[in-house]
């Protein structure tokens, strides 16, 4: 999901703070799609996909495009309001109670060698590489990524050499918000979820973003693992509940020392 | 201006005579969250640093006067300038980080709010400040505890505090310091250029405004005698300070009253209509559309819109 992130930050220099909400969407819709279609969400993830791309276009389109020219900050407040709304239509559509999507999957287990792995965690795994991996095929070696890359590089060139930017810009918004869809209905099974995880996804995917470096998608995969390993790390030799110091110290290390992240060329 | 200024404090004054209890409580938090915007304007407004970890500044003064009290038997009233100090310390240390290392727009906000949550964090794991579960404050009703049987002694102060933060930005608003502010806020580097110290006049505006928040953190603990790491520490306070300006009209002196009166019976309408019903959480929809609609249509609040109305009548 950092990787959806860091494409809208890096292509668009917008900060999308309703990120995490968006994930908890795409995860409730995973959950209506289990229960009323008995769709197993390592299926429907595709579809939560393809209706966050609409969300995060038509977003894009609606808001963002308004005021791309603004300065940072009310893109900032602009997508906070955007947070907001979502997160609390989310708890007055579904209400507070913590949800889980069942799966066949996530309950079984595999012996790989000395280790037991889960079966749901490891095709989260498979998934997440194989977008990854198709994001920056993409993004390297098509035409239509390569725009977006030159319109994050320098938008007015693009505009100069005849790239329909406005265009790129919702495109870019509306790949980033699938990936996030995708990352919501296939964390689903694993982890529960609620309208106000919303807002501690949006954080944690901003410290991985930050972390990994701004606009690199191998950054954002690296800057993932490195938080995880540190809150798992943490929550093992100190107590669960201050796993979290470790990502935020972290952070603010790296925003310190390194603005531009650990993968992340220098920007400004 | 000047008599309109004097006959608002005067109403302001006279209103509790009149006020039904529940209207009283709606007016208080209009009053506070006023001044916690008002402090937040120094430099989120004026200087245009835009802190979001401004809760973390309310957690300090509040969790400082309520231990000095419950421990050392420290009245709050000198207390609550302790934790004032000690939340302009923090916010010393991030503005001295975040403007030192030159950490502008985005990433300041970022900084801002990773110390929030450090905070949040840290508090929420040192049994001796009580834990995730927080502190409760004894009711003793005793005004040299801060403690009021009277809802109206809480409304005089919260409107102590609003004036005084109020007559604080008027008296940077109107020096050299106000307009370096401005200045920094519109253009850093052209500032730098013309020889303007912009970390030191950052600094100072990172202080003041964190011992102001500082000073109300132990308002908010007094009046609900209780503090919560994830409630005093989170984001969704910020969030509530920070809002307030913002629809109101930042870097405006009275852009946070104003905010204030138009967003906090908005939110308490909205929570006791729709919470009643069960839906909880609609007032912060009305947040999320106001903010998008004022960011869209309104970028530099509410206030120069009602002053041209004033101007024109």
């Amino acid at each position: 999901m950092a990787v959806g992130l860091t494409l809208i930050f890096g292509v668009m220099r917008v900060v999308n703070f309703a990120h995490g909400d968006m994930m908890v969407w795409g995860m409730y819709l995973a959950l209506f799609l289990a229960t009323r279609l008995g769709l197993d969400p390592y299926v429907s993830f595709v579809l939560c996909a393809a209706a966050l791309f609409a969300l995060g276009m038509a977003t894009q389109r609606g808001l963002v495009d308004r005021i791309v020219e603004a300065p940072h900050e009310m893109q900032i407040l602009l997508m906070l309001g955007v947070a907001l709304v979502l997160e609390n239509t989310a708890l007055l559509a579904f209400g507070p109670e913590p949800a889980r999507v069942r799966s066949p999957l996530a309950a079984a287990t595999r012996e790989l060698g000395p280790l037991y792995v889960d079966v749901a965690r490891l095709v989260t795994f498979v998934v997440a590489i194989v977008l990854t991996l198709a994001l920056s095929l993409f993004l390297f070696r098509t035409d239509r990524g390569r725009l977006i890359r030159a319109a994050a590089d320098n938008h007015e060139g693009a505009f100069v050499i005849g790239a329909d930017v406005r265009r790129i810009y919702a495109a870019a918004f509306g790949i980033g918000a699938a990936c996030v869809g995708a990352a919501g209905a296939l964390v689903s099974p694993i982890l529960p979820f609620q309208p106000s995880t919303g807002l501690s996804l949006s954080v944690t995917s901003f410290n991985i973003v930050i972390i990994g470096g701004m606009g690199s998608l191998l950054g954002a995969f690296v800057g993932g693992l490195l938080v995880s390993v540190a809150e798992s790390l943490g929550a093992v030799f100190l107590r669960p509940s201050l796993k979290e110091l470790f990502s935020f110290s972290l952070l603010i290390v790296i925003l310190l020392f390194r603005p531009a992240g650990l993968f992340g060329k220098r920007a400004q | 201006m000047k008599w309109l200024g004097a006959l608002a404090v005067a109403v302001l004054l006279a209103l509790p005579a009149v006020l039904s209890s529940y209207a009283l409580t709606v007016f208080i938090l209009i009053l506070f969250y006023g001044f916690l915007g008002q402090a937040w304007n120094i430099v989120g407004g004026y200087t245009g640093q835009l802190s979001a970890g401004h809760a973390a500044f309310v957690g300090v003064g509040g969790y400082t006067a309520a231990l000095l009290s419950s421990e050392y038997g420290l009245t709050p009233w000198l207390g609550m300038f302790v934790g004032a100090a000690l939340a302009a310390g923090l916010g010393a240390v991030i503005g001295y980080l975040g403007f030192r290392f030159g950490l502008r727009g985005f990433y300041f906000v970022l900084l801002t709010v990773a110390f929030a949550e450090v905070c949040r964090i840290l508090v929420s794991n040192v049994d001796a400040l009580g834990g995730a579960l927080g502190l409760y404050i004894t009711f003793t009703g005793n005004p040299r505890q801060f403690q009021f049987q009277d809802q109206r002694a809480y409304y005089y102060i919260a409107l102590a505090l609003l004036l005084l933060a109020t007559g604080v930005v008027a008296g940077i608003e109107r020096r050299r310091f106000g307009i370096y502010l401005t200045a920094i806020r519109e253009d850093e580097t052209a500032c730098e250029a013309l020889g303007v110290d912009t970390f030191k006049y950052k600094m100072l505006a990172m202080v003041a405004s964190s011992f102001l928040t500082g000073l109300g953190g132990t308002f908010y603990a007094f009046y609900l005698f209780s503090l919560q790491p994830s409630t005093v520490f989170g984001i969704p306070l910020s969030v509530e300070i920070v809002i307030r300006p913002i629809i109101g009209g930042a870097g405006t002196l009275l852009g946070p009253v104003l905010g204030s009166f138009i967003l906090t019976p908005l939110a308490e309408l909205s929570r006791q209509y729709f919470g009643q019903s069960g839906l909880h959480g609609a007032h912060l929809i009305v947040y999320g559309v106001l903010l998008i609609s004022v960011v869209l249509f309104l970028p530099r609040g509410a206030y120069p819109v009602v002053r041209r109305l004033f101007r024109r009548a």
